[in-house]
């Protein structure tokens, strides 16, 4: 009330207009501002359209694996009591890909991989073609019993509506150049939007020279109170944003990442193979991963890449391996399996960039702390739709702003005009 | 009122937000259990914070 009182008795006359004395005490070198000022609103406005649909088609996708139980896409080996998965021998792989090959006879294998969070189940890929860039269907394998849980086409569904939207805009299929330019889009819209974050935060600073932090000017005009809500939402989860903004650029970059590793290591792994005839028998799979887990005992098998598909060359499985714990767990080592003998034949470590891209990516994602990390990454996300939403109203009320005006903004003062009248007003 | 604010008073509370903001984001990375509980915490700090100016009623 006090602070009320001093505020209108400071008003001085009510013709002078608020910005004169604001421009004064209140404006710091007001060309780096301005520049900045400048940046975050063009970076802003490039991006915000994008961002508003990067931030909605994200919200289901925090908890698409939830989503996809629901829809039964996902089913999980039953609970068996007694049944220690360490002791027990495991039904067979070969069993699996028997069956799921008699299931699609007109389909192949492209892979067979273990769920990182079901260490019971397997999953086997399948592509339309011989060397398919994305799998069109899999099936989920008990792993103690060998029994089919699930047979899914993949490529279809609301989910996967939302995650092209949200990875490509459906530019083109993966792997296609059409697929990466629209990735590669999306990933200037987010390096659009870290500037703006950045920038954001760097006007923050001298706009909040006058205002106690978390100042919700409400009893003003709305312009106002959402500029002042802009500013609070805005410096508050930009931490938050800016992981999450960085990780998804670098996200947009994971397929040329991987196309670049393939070129260079792992067909170095398998360079010597190259041009011979390809085997026409195969080594058991079942022996074979048996071989990379004697290669790498401390580590498991992810996934285990077929002869002939993308990684594997024609003579080879490749195996691909990781840690147990949650940041190892990200990590992968190519084991490379002769696909005749099924004998280990070489493994190596990953790239520094594929290393950083694997970290990268739960933080992307929230995927990494259980449901109240998915959570609380949800609301994030809605705060952060409410925070591109009032910059794009703050801009569309006033795109003539004078940074004189915007100044007088900045100052607890301004309005006090209106909010004297508005003070008169009987309650 | 018109007093400028230190730089000091203007960043500490946002400097602190995101240090736990950052805390948090790491500390899931690091390790299950405890870890995710402190990344919980930490994270829900931000969300508090805004909850309490958006709600509080007007000063």
């Amino acid at each position: 009330m006090l602070k009320r009182l001093f505020a209108a008795k400071g008003m001085g006359a009510p013709c002078r207009p608020p910005s004169f004395e604001s421009r004064e005490s209140a404006m710091p070198t007001s060309g780096t501002f301005k520049t900045w000022y400048l940046v975050h609103k063009w970076t802003s406005l490039v991006c915000t359209v994008f961002l508003l649909l990067l931030c909605l088609t994200g919200l289901p996708l925090i908890f698409g694996e939830e989503i996809d139980h629901l829809l039964g896409d996902r089913v999980d080996p039953p609970d068996m009591p007694g049944f220690a998965s360490s002791r027990t021998p495991m039904a067979s792989l070969d069993g699996m890909v028997e069956a799921a090959k008699a299931r699609r006879p007109d389909e192949f294998i492209r892979s067979v991989s273990q769920p990182r969070d079901m260490p019971d189940a397997w999953n086997v890929s399948m592509g339309l073609i011989p060397v398919a860039m994305e799998s069109s269907a899999r099936l989920t394998f008990d792993a103690r019993t060998g029994e089919l849980l699930l047979d899914r086409n993949l490529q279809q569904g609301v989910m996967y509506v939302i995650t092209r939207l949200h990875v490509d805009l459906f530019t083109g299929p993966a792997g296609t150049l059409r697929g990466l330019a629209g990735m590669l889009f999306l990933g200037s819209m987010g390096l659009s939007f870290v500037v703006s974050i950045v920038s954001g935060a760097v006007v923050y600073g001298p706009y909040m020279r006058k205002l106690p932090f978390g100042t919700v000017r409400r009893e003003r005009a709305p312009r106002l109170k959402w500029l002042d809500l802009h500013n609070l939402l805005g410096i508050v989860v930009v931490g938050w944003a800016l992981v999450v903004g960085v990780t998804g650029v670098i996200n947009t970059l994971a397929r040329p990442m991987f196309s670049y590793w393939q070129s260079t290591e792992l067909a170095a792994m398998t360079a010597p193979w190259r041009g011979k005839p390809a085997p026409t028998t195969f080594a058991s799979l079942d022996r074979a991963v048996q071989a990379a887990r004697a290669a790498e005992p401390t580590l498991k098998v992810a996934t285990v890449v077929f002869p002939g598909q993308k990684n594997a060359g024609n003579h080879h499985f490749m195996v691909f391996m990781r840690g147990n714990t949650p940041l190892t767990l990200r990590l992968i080592k190519p084991v490379l399996i002769d696909a005749q003998t099924g004998e280990f034949t070489d493994k190596r470590d990953m790239p520094w960039y594929v290393t950083a891209l694997r970290v990268s990516q739960p933080l992307h994602f929230g995927d990494y702390g259980g449901m109240p990390l998915q959570i609380l990454w949800a609301v994030l996300d809605l705060i952060t739709i409410v925070l591109l939403g009032s910059g794009l109203y703050l801009w569309w009320q006033k795109r003539q702003t004078s940074m004189e005006l915007l100044w007088a903004e900045a100052d607890p003062n301004h309005n006090v005009v209106l909010s004297a009248t508005q003070r008169m007003a009987p309650r | 009122m018109n007093r400028l604010l230190s730089t000091r008073q203007i960043w500490d509370t946002p400097v602190v937000l995101t240090l736990v903001s950052a805390g948090g984001l790491l500390s899931a990375l690091l390790g299950d259990g405890i870890w995710d509980v402190f990344s919980w915490a930490a994270l829900s700090a931000p969300v508090i914070v805004i909850g309490w100016y958006v709600a509080r009623p007007a000063v």
